[in-house]
């Protein structure tokens, strides 16, 4: 959506993830770029240039966190001094909202450092959503959960993907980042309809949006963020805009990382579907 | 029960998967369940292992929990998991040892690697933290880097010390006027955590630094058209001989660097961070140290910005 209440009323355009090779570029060029999403991790740190560099990325743009190890589904309570690292780091970039991964990862105190897929039951809905819930308290800012890319599913598991996803954040309350490219991943390795996804999640509460590059294997695909954008993650990405709204959107580009105008380029190629999805939506001139 | 369950902190896998995911025990079993699975090593051919710890076999175990689909098994959907966990940590630790690897080759590193995450997998929220045990593991099984155990332990020390000095915590530093306003036995200085102070048995400062430059090379080379012409011009680094150096890491202006320091100088600094007092740490020093001498040091310390007022 555009602004709501789970992107902290904000109305952000197209962003791209900030990545080393790019930070002398972006330091020294200064080019137009409407938001820059940071890996909270890489800045929860003690000191140092990393630090250092966001500062000054601060003076010139806007910022959004984005965690990787949240783990709102690990049945592990969430790790005090992380939190307080975490808040710290919300204070000083004051994002208006902050995303992670509707995903386990750690357990015991032991981290896989992968954003491992959650068993789509009730119980573990509720354990997922108390968690968000308490964090979001913590933290004091508003919270969108990301879908993530899978490879496996449980046979424990009571419901779709989608029905998992909306009972998570109607019970917490929160946002939704829906990653289209990670939906376009899931529906080609568990066969179903991304259509059916889109369709069937609460699209009042989706507060950003995530495009990315994939790669397709024999027989799955993985989510390696190393590629543009593919043509069917487009066209999803099309019909999720016109369901939510024209909706702050950012391209994840992490691995055979290219230039910094390739990617920004590549990000901006939204443009393109969202003029189609408004075209679309508007009422038939007389 | 072999090296997986050596893991700190994690506790047993259950016997078997739970049939309901019910209470918040439940989703801890699966997860204990499926974690032990994920970081156990991987087969010689970057497989998923055949057998469980219990004897069953991996198709069973996998089969009680994972749905397979008309491409994939339940075990090979598993071993699509173990790979990355594997793959994602073996670069991780790829990327933060370029000397240790130089020291071993290839092969010899990943296997390390391997036994080391195994016994000690990722107990941080943070993957910058994950090389933090390393030179300790080394020094506890050292036969996966023999013959070169001592250079392999003192290239891993210096290493972590880069991390630390790359985004350690810095505190205020200490301002001639606070030292003017203590008299000399009641002061308490501290020195900053970013930097490492270390005594070693090879200089691996300038060991790292040719091994780092020859990597930089390669890279340069590898990316021309006349690359195998290139490439096999760069000069081998070869491995330092045993000489006691003593070295401190930090940073100046986010910038990393190295100084060597004489051995008095060494132990002062130590006695500093450690908390003594000043006068007993200059005293740390050595009687042959001249009051000179220890002036430039200082001198040149606090215009590093190393030392502060102890907390
Ligand atoms: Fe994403």
């Amino acid at each position: 959506m555009p602004a709501n209440s789970f992107n902290g009323q904000t109305d952000y355009g197209i962003g791209i993830g900030l990545r080393v090779p790019h930070y002398a570029h972006i330091l020294e060029k200064k080019p137009v770029v409407d938001w820059f999403e940071i890996i909270s991790e890489n800045f929860m740190v003690d000191g140092g240039r990393p630090l250092q560099v966001l500062d000054q990325i601060m003076e010139q743009y806007r910022v959004v966190q984005h965690g990787v190890s949240m783990y709102f589904g690990s049945a592990d309570k969430p790790d005090r001094a992380h939190l307080k690292k975490l808040k710290a780091l919300v204070k000083r970039t004051k994002t208006p909202w902050l995303s992670d991964h509707l995903c386990w990862g750690s357990v015991d105190g032991t981290y896989t450092h992968d954003l491992l897929p959650m068993p789509y039951t009730f119980a573990s809905a509720r354990r997922t959503a108390e968690k968000i819930r308490q964090i979001r308290d913590y933290l004091e800012v508003p919270i969108c959960v990301e879908n993530v890319s899978s490879y496996a599913e449980y046979h424990v598991s009571e419901m779709t993907e989608w029905e998992f996803l909306t009972e998570v954040v109607e019970r917490a309350d929160c946002g939704i980042l829906l990653d289209v490219n990670n939906i376009y991943v899931s529906a080609k390795n568990h066969d179903f309809n991304p259509y059916d996804y889109l369709n069937g999640v609460p699209h009042h509460r989706v507060g950003q949006m995530h495009v990315a590059g994939h790669t397709k294997f024999e027989k799955y695909i993985l989510d390696t963020h190393d590629h543009p954008v593919l043509d069917p993650v487009w066209q999803l990405y099309a019909h999720a805009t016109k369901l939510c709204g024209v909706t702050a959107t950012l391209l994840e580009w992490d691995d055979k990382i290219p230039s910094f105008q390739e990617v920004h380029d590549e990000a901006l190629k939204a443009n393109e579907y969202i003029d189609g999805a408004k075209a679309a939506k508007a009422p038939p001139k007389k | 029960m072999k090296s997986a369950l050596r893991a700190t902190g994690l506790k047993p896998p259950p016997k078997h998967a739970p049939k309901r995911l019910a209470t918040t025990g439940d989703v801890v079993k699966l997860q204990r369940l499926m974690t032990h699975i994920l970081v156990r090593p991987l087969t010689k051919d970057d497989g998923l292992q055949p057998t469980w710890i219990d004897g069953r076999p991996m198709t069973e175990v996998a089969d009680e929990f994972i749905k397979p689909n008309d491409r994939l098994t339940a075990f090979d959907r598993l071993q699509l998991y173990n790979r990355m966990y594997w793959f994602r940590l073996i670069d991780i630790m790829h990327d933060d040892n370029p000397g240790l690897r130089a020291v071993l080759g290839d092969r010899k590193f990943t296997r390390l690697v391997e036994a080391y995450i195994a016994k000690y997998p990722s107990r941080s929220f943070t993957l910058r933290n994950l090389c933090e045990r390393l030179p300790q593991f080394i020094r506890e099984e050292p036969e996966w880097t023999a013959p070169h155990t001592a250079l392999a332990l003192a290239v891993t020390r210096f290493e972590w010390a880069q991390t630390v000095a790359f985004d350690g915590e810095q505190r205020p530093v200490l301002s001639p006027a606070a030292i003017a306003r203590t008299p000399p036995g009641r002061l308490r200085l501290s020195l900053q955590p970013y930097v490492s102070l270390l005594a070693l048995d090879f200089p691996v400062d300038d060991y790292v630094t040719a091994v780092k430059q020859r990597d930089a090379l390669r890279t340069a080379a590898s990316n021309t058209v006349d690359r195998a012409r290139k490439l096999t011009r760069i000069k081998r680094v070869t491995k330092p001989r045993r000489r006691r150096i003593y070295v401190a890491v930090h940073r100046l202006e986010n910038r990393l660097y190295y100084k060597r320091l004489e051995r008095p100088a060494f132990l002062m600094l130590q006695a500093i961070a450690a908390g003594q007092a000043l006068g007993a740490a200059v005293t740390a020093g050595g009687r042959r140290v001249k009051p000179e001498q220890v002036s430039g040091w200082f001198t040149s310390w606090m215009g590093l910005g190393w030392l502060c007022p102890r907390k």
